[in-house]
């Protein structure tokens, strides 16, 4: 087995919030009626039905409550486990799922504040990531200009199965804001189910779901590239999340020979696809859909032809892999100290920031440089 | 002088050149719009004329995204006599099947009636399609056989025209395609699975289709090139869909080729899949074995378009992994995307892989061993 | 090298093509704006009749939607693969190894920034000697 080495970054958590109400607090008080008196009950995405064996390692299930919805289990389990120094959250909680951009808008708002106020205050390793309402690009750019100002948040977050492609130009402020903020844009497995969760129509089954994730990531990908939005948008890096890896490298070679007969198409593609993906894009390293034998995931990462992708990961709570081996059998110790430290720390250049002596009096997220007011009552920050 | 040619694929350096080939995926076109009216009942005339196909996407002619050549096709491949690209039998014949020594040559005709609304239409579209292909192209030249096209979201209308079908030996294989209404391991298509097996016929799975999803699970992409890139991961998300189901277990005699949708992804899937399954098999009871053990056994995939790594050693270790056994060579004659027989494969393959590739494997899986 | 007279000037007027066979080598000769250019009939990718593609301009980008279209009719498409070579100099356009092209100034060439693939297309030297057009081969 190839031990973990400390000092890592765990760019993958899934800290879960318990139910709806444990965002009231965080909601204004028109929200927190609508909730309370419509019977709002929570939002959980079919993407992990929260007894499904992927959604949580056996020995990572408490008795009571959701998986990933305790620290002290995360530290022992997760943090702790793996000596790390940091650790990204990427809360899945189903708010993508709502069609109405101003209910998306207000529980997006309440479950940012829930993570700084609930788990980045409470560890200082943690760090986060901006869960945006994408039913609205207007108030996502705002959402994350607002977030941006705790430095403690280091990417915004997407799901890689939305509305409509993530390369599509409609997204791009959304890029513009993270990229002149300095904060990655993660892609996470998952789906708002606002489209069939697979390019062929609605399956029968949750393994089917999972299983096209990798599908979706593999199109996202082919949108973002060819749309340019890494000719746009330099600087800006994106880390693909539990989408696995190993389909990659055969995926870039179909890319890149039919990219050269239809160049015209998208002539602002400067770059071989591979190149862009090199420069720009990231994955972490769980689930490793690996082959039953170590040497033929070895021979796969020489296909991938770079050893600056992968990034670290345990997917907690998520179920991906057993006891402590975290890592590929067989992985050389040089290549460990890129996944868990030098790869990370090249993505989420706001790790640089200082988070000691973080005062969250002084920190704590404001209100919206837009003035945003809701019509139907004041604001949450305003009755405290 | 300063031609470059891929390392290894200079014609000299190939054995392959004039040695017989199976070409797994030609595509025959019809040379004017009237040319199926002999085999289909007059009312569809009228109709057709009237009221058009009724796809499963907006626009009554052409593609909602545009090819990169005219038909999707070579354009050196425009008949003498006039008609689109692969609507004349003797100028196949003159400019691929005779200088490419195609001994066994698969049809896959697209744009017939598979993707429609109308499933009277389609049907009747369908029967008319696998008369044409006799009567123009498998009873004119031996070398050819047909793929037997049905009425894909009718599983009773397809499977009655399987059985229609059933020993006729100009045909090799039942045709569908790869997006459909709903994935193709769901049951409103067991009943084709079903009488295909009765037939002792395979399936073809050819990329393509419509069945009014949006062709990623994210919604509409904007260009060409991401639709075809995006047949990769239609055929993915099809075929996962074919082995959850368990399709296979209730057909254990059934076999399938996946066609023109490459085959590169087919480990990292079926990787993938066996993890899936190892986790979370207690939803899917009915698949009793690892995905990949069912993929090895059952799955063929047609070589073009062929995967195309920089670097050779990387292609041999990918088709390692898939099975040299399992791999049917196809140009996709007269697609622009077409791949040379002459081209495809760089040096460094024993000749016994080399004649599994370009013909011994097809003429297995297609009973003509 | 052997000079081979393919035709009078007259017969090849602007934007046409004529293809002809010499010493079993196929090739075909272009006039392009009044001069004149010609090329091997044989795609460097996998041996496509090159010379029989559509002929295009140059479409570069320096920002994702606006497009520069250039050099109208002096870059053909190949009929197969579509892959865009430089009738003037044979350079595809595609596939880029080692060249890493990065955002467009505004006062670049066009035609110079565009990354350029591994592949050449064999070029010939045509002239124009007395109203006719000429080969070396």
């Amino acid at each position: 087995m190839t031990s973990p080495i400390a000092g890592g970054v765990d760019c993958d958590l899934h800290p879960a919030v318990p139910h709806l109400t444990s965002l009231l607090p965080y909601l204004n008080d028109y929200w927190r009626d609508q909730v309370t008196t419509r019977g709002m009950t929570d939002l959980v995405s079919q993407s992990y039905p929260p007894h499904s064996p992927i959604s949580s390692r056996p020995d990572w299930r408490p008795a009571r409550g959701k998986p990933g919805s305790n620290l002290e289990d995360m530290k022992a389990q997760a943090l702790d486990r793996f000596g790390v120094s940091y650790g990204i959250c990427n809360p899945l909680y189903g708010v993508q799922m709502v069609f109405s951009e101003d209910m998306a808008d207000a529980f997006c708002r309440a479950l940012n504040d829930w993570l700084v106020k609930e788990w980045l205050d409470k560890d200082a390793r943690l760090r986060g990531s901006i869960v945006i309402p994408v039913q609205s690009i207007e108030k996502s750019v705002a959402e994350i200009e607002r977030c941006a100002a705790d430095k403690r948040f280091v990417q915004v977050l997407m799901l890689v199965m939305g509305d409509m492609p993530l390369g599509k130009r409609a997204y791009w402020p959304i890029y513009a804001a993270a990229e002149r903020l300095g904060l990655a844009v993660g892609i996470h497995a998952g789906s708002n189910y606002h489209n069939p969760p697979t390019s062929v129509g609605w399956g029968s089954y949750h393994i089917e779901d999972y299983v096209a994730q990798a599908q979706a990531f593999q199109t996202q990908l082919t949108s973002l590239i060819v749309e340019g939005v890494f000719a746009k948008y330099p600087k800006l890096k994106m880390v693909m999340l539990e989408s696995g890896f190993t389909w990659l490298p055969s995926y870039l070679w179909r890319l890149h020979k039919f990219w050269r007969g239809v160049r015209m198409e998208t002539p602002w593609v400067d770059r071989a696809p591979l190149e862009i993906v090199r420069s720009n894009i990231r994955f972490s390293l769980q689930p490793i859909d690996a082959p039953p034998d170590p040497a033929t995931l070895n021979r796969l990462f020489d296909h991938m032809q770079s050893d600056e992708l992968l990034l670290f990961s345990t997917d907690y709570p998520h179920w991906q892999f057993d006891g402590d081996a975290v890592l590929p059998e067989g992985m050389s110790s040089d290549l460990v100290r890129k996944i868990m430290i030098d790869n990370p720390h090249a993505t989420y250049t706001r790790l640089k920031e200082p988070a000691h002596g973080h005062d969250p009096e002084k920190h704590a997220l404001g209100p919206r440089p837009d003035g945003w007011n809701p019509v139907f009552g004041k604001d949450h920050a305003q009755t405290k | 002088m300063n031609v470059q040619f891929r390392s290894g694929a200079e014609p000299a350096s190939s054995v392959g050149v004039k040695t017989a080939i199976a070409d797994c995926d030609i595509h025959p076109a019809r040379a004017t719009a009237t040319e199926l009216y002999p085999y289909l009942a007059k009312r569809w005339h009228e109709h057709l004329e009237t009221y058009g196909k009724h796809p499963y996407q907006g626009m009554m002619e052409g593609p909602p995204y545009p090819k990169a050549q005219p038909n999707a096709s070579r354009r050196d491949a425009w008949p003498p006599e006039g008609g689109p690209q692969g609507s004349s039998l003797s100028f196949m014949q003159q400019q691929h099947l005779d200088p490419n020594n195609v001994a066994l040559g698969v049809l896959c005709p697209l744009n017939t009636g598979q993707g429609i609304r109308n499933q009277d239409l389609s049907a009747a579209l369908a029967t008319a399609i696998n008369d044409w292909q006799i009567d123009k192209w498998t009873s004119q030249d031996s070398r050819l056989k047909g793929s037997v096209v049905v009425a894909n979201e009718d599983g009773l209308a397809a499977a009655a025209e399987i059985r229609k079908r059933a020993g006729d030996a100009n045909f090799v294989q039942v045709l569908l395609l790869s997006r459909n209404v709903e994935p193709l391991g769901q049951r409103r298509y067991w009943p084709i699975y079903e009488a295909a097996e009765e037939a002792g016929l395979p399936i073809g799975v050819h990329a393509f289709g419509f069945g009014g999803n949006p062709i990623t699970a994210s919604g509409w992409p904007s260009y060409y090139i991401e639709e075809m890139v995006g047949h990769s991961q239609c055929q993915q998300t099809a075929l996962a869909s074919i082995v959850l189901e368990g399709v296979f277990e209730r057909h254990p005699k059934l076999k399938m080729v996946m066609i023109e949708a490459g085959f590169g992804w087919a480990p990292s899937l079926s990787w993938r899949l066996d993890k899936s399954w190892q986790r979370l098999r207690s939803e899917v009871p009915h698949v009793k074995r690892p995905p990949s053990e069912t993929i090895r056994e059952h799955i063929y995939w047609t070589t073009q378009p062929m995967e195309d790594p920089e670097r050779r050693d990387h292609l041999f270790e990918v088709i390692d992994w898939v099975g040299w056994d399992k791999l049917l060579f196809a140009t996709d004659y007269p697609h622009w995307d077409y791949d040379d027989p002459s081209r495809v494969l760089p040096a460094g393959v024993s000749a016994a892989n080399r004649e599994a590739f370009y013909l011994g494997n097809a003429r297995k899986v297609y009973g003509l061993a | 090298m052997t000079r081979h007279v393919i035709a009078p000037v007259d017969e090849l007027p602007p934007g046409t093509r004529k293809f002809l066979t010499i010493d079993a080598r196929p090739i075909a000769v272009f006039n392009i704006k009044g001069e004149f250019f010609g090329l091997l009939n044989r795609c460097p990718h996998q041996g496509a009749a090159l010379c029989e593609g559509p002929l295009i301009g140059l479409a570069q980008s320096s920002d994702p939607g606006e497009i520069e279209y250039t050099r109208l009719g002096e870059i053909i498409r190949c009929p197969w693969h579509g892959w865009e070579f430089d009738i003037r100099t044979g350079q595809s356009y595609c596939d880029p190894k080692r060249f890493r092209a990065k955002t467009y100034p505004a006062n670049v060439e066009p035609g110079s920034n565009v990354v350029k693939g591994p592949y050449v297309a064999e070029t010939l030297a045509v002239s124009v000697e007395s109203d006719y057009v000429v080969v070396d081969l």
